[in-house]
């Protein structure tokens, strides 16, 4: 390894030397030091940040035998994985408080997660395309099971089975695309899948199918979304906001890599596997939402419906419906961020919002948390102007530029249905009575670090071209 | 000399038997990681063959790999495993039943 691959590869060998530092002083310092390997890991993270920064502008680069790229794509989506990890993890701030032995092991399982991401962003071969989607989940595996309670070892075992069986159907598939091209490479997959006999084609047409129910375990995507509600019941909420935000982000990018350079001989065929997946998402998660009553199960469910509309930019297969899908991935991050971080601040002291009841009567307790909310539900649903808007709008004219109408149609009347339950927790909040008025108290740093989350989701909402003009020239250049 | 398409059935029966497994073992939690291996070794049979027939390296490297990882995802899935049998006192698939609506 030269020091030009060194240079590349800086962001995430920062991020996982940290992990191996925090590691050792988890063993070596007690419970009364937890707050040391909260710290170390936030300051890697904004370091992180730093050397992703730098790198912006640079030409592509590829270093690790062309096994590792790093061109627009990848800074940007590392740029904002690294983002959604600082949230995150300052919104896990409370856990640690109540379980400081939880905040070593908490923290390096973070990081491990956080680095296989923006290693599966930058992949551009198979086997660290495996391994980093393998290192991103088992650590989310193990985070999911941290408080050791009955419901967190369900959630944890659900997520382990199908998060197995997910790699298990990728691999399948990639053996079988291996076979047919002899390579490894995505650039050399692309190149001999179009001089490909008839029967070897077929046999790389079956393996692309499981490559996409793979990815599609993945995402979370209608009909692979089974393990997700329950995931997002059982889990620890601060867990919830990293397994619900970066790695959606990650994957989308190696889905766009994938299917929109190595596989695009056959973009006909995935075309179509992808728009019935995004319709299937969009309808179950936007019509199964409707009648939970658990808030968590609801945002799952909504988890869902947004993969299926971030799909629909994605199948498109132009550089401007990647583009649109980008800004929705980023958009939506930001919003189960704020979402299940507003689920943090405002339950603490015996107050525990499980239910959409619990919210009942939440603008006379505290308005400030309230109007947090309100800001997400309305970006959830759609409404200007709120970032959720501009990424409805974004994917459905990627839609429209193709001739697709009658998907846009559909997307849109999905999406109409789904406004009604967010729109009913904004209606808890506001308009129903509630039998104890006390005041909510919550934490300083929860409140500032929620009303950061919000208030960017406004602004992107008010001033999003930055945003939009920095996705499209990813995929413009 | 055995076809490649001698293999390819064998690996793709044992991944038909190792879903199959998966869905029809409803009473068993260790049965479950025992198929998710079973699944990752069909991986690795096919791996192996196209390797092997196709005259390249890079497959029986990827199957080092794929090994590597296994015994780490078993790993994370039996500590799983002993904490929900801790909590529960079962590893009853059926009993998997309180995250539910």
């Amino acid at each position: 390894m030269n020091i030009v691959d060194f240079h590349i590869l800086l962001p995430e060998i920062l991020v996982l030397a940290m992990a191996a530092l925090v590691l050792v002083i988890g063993l070596f310092s007690g419970r009364k030091q937890s707050s040391i390997s909260y710290t170390l890991s936030q300051i890697s993270l904004l370091i992180s940040v730093v050397f992703v920064w730098n790198q912006i502008g640079m030409p592509t680069l590829y270093a690790l035998h062309n096994m590792f790229i790093l061109d627009a794509a990848t800074t940007l989506s590392k740029l904002m994985i690294l983002i959604c990890a600082i949230f995150s993890l300052a919104y896990a701030k409370p856990f640690f408080n109540e379980n400081p032995e939880k905040t070593h092991d908490y923290c390096l399982l973070f990081l491990f997660s956080v680095s296989g991401m923006m290693m599966l962003v930058s992949s551009n071969h198979l086997i660290p395309m495996y391994l980093s989607l393998e290192l991103l989940s088992l650590p989310l595996y193990a985070l999911v099971t941290i408080q050791r309670t009955g419901m967190n070892a369900e959630a944890g075992m659900k997520y382990f089975a199908m998060g197995a069986f997910a790699s298990a159907l990728l691999l399948y598939g990639i053996s079988l695309v291996y076979g047919a091209t002899a390579s490894l490479s995505l650039s050399t997959i692309a190149n001999s899948l179009q001089l490909l006999q008839t029967q070897y084609s077929t046999m790389a047409l079956i393996g692309l199918v499981f490559i996409v129910a793979g990815l599609a375990f993945k995402f979370g995507a209608a009909p692979f979304h089974q393990w997700s509600p329950d995931i997002y019941q059982g889990a620890p909420t601060p867990v919830i906001t990293l397994l619900g935000s970066a790695p959606k982000i990650a994957v989308l990018i190696m889905a766009i890599r994938l299917f929109s350079q190595s596989f695009v001989t056959f973009a006909a065929h995935w075309q179509m596997i992808w728009i019935a997946v995004a319709i299937a998402s969009m309808a179950l998660g936007n019509i199964a939402a409707i009648i939970q009553n658990n808030l968590r199960r609801m945002l799952a469910y909504s988890s869902i419906a947004h993969m299926g509309y971030m799909l629909l930019g994605f199948v498109t297969q132009t550089p401007g419906g990647n583009a649109a899908a980008l800004f929705y991935v980023f958009a939506y991050a930001l919003m189960t961020l704020a979402g299940f971080g507003a689920l943090i601040v405002a339950s603490n002291q015996g107050f525990e919002v499980e239910n959409i009841e619990d919210l009942r009567g939440l603008n006379s307790r505290s308005p400030w948390i309230a109007f947090m909310i309100l800001i997400v539900m309305f970006s959830l649903a759609g409404i200007p102007p709120s970032v959720g808007f501009f990424a409805k709008v974004g994917v459905l004219e990627a839609v429209m530029s193709v001739h697709m109408t009658w998907l846009a149609v559909l997307a849109l009347i999905f999406a109409i249905i789904g406004c009604y339950y967010y729109i009913r927790v904004v209606k808890a909040m506001y308009f129903e009575p509630v039998e104890d008025a006390s005041p909510l108290y919550s934490s300083w740093g929860g409140k500032v670090i929620l009303s950061l989350n919000s208030l960017i989701i406004l602004l992107l909402g008010i001033f999003p071209s930055s945003l939009i003009d920095l996705c499209r020239a990813v995929y413009f250049s | 000399m055995i076809s490649l398409s001698a293999f390819l059935w064998i690996s793709s029966l044992l991944f038909a038997i190792g879903i199959a497994g998966m869905i029809i073992n409803r009473h068993n939690l260790v049965v479950l990681l025992m198929c998710i291996e079973l699944l990752l070794l069909s991986v690795n049979t096919n791996f192996v063959a196209f390797s092997h027939y196709l005259n390249n390296i890079d497959g029986k490297i990827f199957v080092f790999f794929i090994l590597a990882v296994a015994a780490a995802e078993t790993a994370v899935g039996l500590a799983i495993l002993m904490v929900l049998y801790r909590q529960r006192g079962t590893i009853e698939i059926d009993k998997m039943d309180v995250l539910n609506g």
